[in-house]
């Protein structure tokens, strides 16, 4: 078991970069931090925690976040070609659980999209499960929970 | 006093006149005003939401007693309860002392609405219960007569329509021609009753029109979806490409119409022998280890699709392929829209979990497709208002019209008979000749 603050600064240089991909539209690198069985979730519901049998915004597996990336990245969205640039600040950074097989942390994000000259928010929680590999981890899970994720929100062309 | 004329209903009319007007049925086409006209918003209000049957939600999600979810018809926010006996109420949201909402959530379980002002309570029928220190309304009001106030609403297949208007025709007669379309709509529980499993909410800064008219336009898919049909297998990319296919759109009267996008998905029980598709497999297989036998998983994995038609149901709802669109007009320049998914009640797990994986590719904010179709409709709103006069055209396919079966005009599955229908209704209903009556 490493110190926590050893442990402290790696989940936050994991989460810095990968939240930098998403910024910078790196979403091929992004593809490759993740674990085969992972999944990225953006619930509807903050209090519900079996997600395969809840309707999510997104419940992505390797496919299906696979696909998402070729959506944004083929010049086929008419919504994606729209989408300025994101930028999105990651912090209160806290680590829940730090086993040897895995790491579960969660941390406060701002992400601020640029869309048709307009400034969009969105305020979230996010929860990470790492796996640790080779001196750094892979993303088993990433849960996205919105502020407002049961209200009339935007559309979404990016990843959060 | 009767022989005065009230300016503010000649003023009405006159608007409503007005909208009437933009819409040139005989050549297909509408004033592109009554995407931003304000006062037009205004008495759509009341001439088109607060005088139709609107739809508030689908008995499935008021399941149990105490159950209730909240709605809007046009900005009136509602309660739809199950009360003890199990009987439906549909209430105004509104407190009679004050006005306080007396429920708030998207949905929940409980004994009693309580204003949290000064702690009116009503019963899961509407009735007014209780009330702190009830002996200073003596001789000043019954309880009795002070309940939520009620909403007249009827049902069609579990789905509950309400209205403001109490001398509006029986909801069976509104949807006519709809109701064929509904029932085969929901054969897509695959033997099980319909059920809501949840539901997306996004919102577009555009006219409610706008959407309305995009439910039964086939024309914009190969265009907008381009991103969402290149993501699909080539098996299911076939299925989408239906622009040169058998479909159409037919035109059902009151406002309503049905595009058939994919014919041999109009009815889910039939062709029951046909093999099941590679992509299905999984799914097959997950259902087979549930215990079902192989004319129950022909019939679920059938099902698991939704149907290949949209119905549109003027003003406010849809039933498209595999989910309810329900949308409210928040003002004339923002619209919010409901995508509510479908499955079945008591039906295999593996069977909900794929319709649910389904509406997620597709459907909501974070969707393949909505986002597409809120950039296009955030553009049409933008775009329409350039210039001081302009039309927009509903008229593709106008002279190719055909009589289908049940004796309605039927166009191509990418003709605009559909968008036609629905102005005709919208022009019927804003018209100063319907009004005047009334008034």
């Amino acid at each position: 078991m490493k110190s926590n603050t050893q442990l402290l600064a790696q989940v936050t240089e994991f989460i810095g970069y990968e939240a930098d991909l998403l910024d910078h539209k790196g979403y091929q690198d992004w593809l490759s931090l993740w674990t085969e069985k992972g999944l990225y979730i953006v619930p509807t519901d903050l209090d519900e925690t079996d997600y395969l049998n809840t309707v999510n915004l997104a419940l992505d597996d390797a496919d299906m976040r696979r696909m998402r990336v070729a959506r944004l990245e083929n010049g086929e969205s008419v919504s994606a070609n729209s989408v300025g640039y994101t930028v999105r600040m990651m912090s209160r950074i806290r680590v829940l659980e730090a086993g040897d097989d895995v790491v579960i942390a969660r941390c406060a994000m701002t992400l601020n999209e640029l869309r048709h000259g307009k400034l969009v928010t969105y305020p979230a929680n996010v929860e990470y499960t790492l796996k640790p590999v080779d001196g750094g981890f892979k993303l088993d899970r990433k849960v996205v929970k919105l502020l407002h994720a049961d209200g009339f929100l935007r559309t979404v062309s990016f990843i959060f | 006093m009767s022989d005065l004329i009230d300016m503010k209903d000649v003023d009405a009319v006159c608007i409503g006149q007005r909208a009437a007007d933009m819409v040139d049925d005989e050549n297909g086409r509408v004033k592109k005003a009554l995407y931003s006209d304000t006062e037009i918003f205004e008495e759509e209000q009341d001439l088109v939401f607060n005088k139709n049957w609107i739809f508030v939600g689908h008995e499935s999600e008021v399941p149990e007693k105490g159950s209730f979810k909240t709605a809007w018809i046009g900005r009136h926010p509602v309660i739809m309860s199950r009360d003890r006996k199990m009987n439906i109420h549909v209430l105004q949201n509104r407190c009679r002392h004050r006005g306080a909402t007396v429920c708030e959530g998207r949905k929940g379980k409980t004994n009693a609405f309580t204003c949290p002002y000064h702690g009116w309570g009503y019963g899961l029928d509407g009735s007014l219960r209780a009330l702190p220190k009830p002996e200073e309304y003596d001789n000043v009001f019954n309880k009795e007569e002070m309940p939520l106030e009620s909403l007249r609403w009827e049902s069609y297949q579990g789905m509950v329509f309400a209205t403001f208007n109490n001398d509006i025709e029986p909801l069976e007669e509104f949807l006519g021609g709809a109701k064929k379309w509904i029932d085969l709509f929901m054969k897509q529980g695959g033997g099980y009753p319909v059920k809501v499993l949840g539901e997306h909410r996004f919102n577009f800064p555009g006219n409610w029109k706008i959407q309305l008219e995009n439910t039964t336009d086939a024309y914009h898919f190969p265009i907008v979806h381009k991103s969402f049909v290149t993501s699909l297998d080539d098996a299911t990319a076939d299925i989408f490409d239906f622009l040169d296919g058998e479909g159409f759109v037919e035109d059902l009267g009151n406002g309503h119409s049905v595009m058939v996008m994919i014919p041999q998905l109009v009815d889910l029980e039939a062709d029951l022998e046909q093999p099941i598709p590679e992509r299905f497999s999984e799914l097959a297989q997950a259902l087979r280890d549930e215990g079902k036998n192989e004319d129950e998983v022909k019939k679920l994995v059938r099902a698991a699709h939704g149907t290949g038609f949209n119905l549109n149901l003027f003003p406010n709802v849809s039933c498209s392929m595999a989910f309810f669109r329900v949308l409210r007009p928040v003002s004339v320049n923002e619209t919010e829209i409901q995508h509510v998914a479908l499955g079945g009640e008591g039906a295999p797990s593996a069977f909900n979990q794929k319709r649910m994986r389904l509406h997620e590719h597709f459907q909501g904010p974070m969707g393949f497709g909505t986002p597409d179709d809120g950039e296009a409709w955030e553009r049409v709103q933008k775009g329409s208002m350039a210039g001081e006069d302009g039309w927009i055209l509903v008229n593709r396919g106008m002279t190719k019209l055909r009589t289908s079966e049940d004796g309605n005009p039927q166009g191509a599955v990418c003709s605009e008979t559909g968008m036609r229908g629905a102005y005709r209704k919208y022009k019927q209903v804003m018209s100063a000749a319907a009004n005047a009556e009334e008034k």
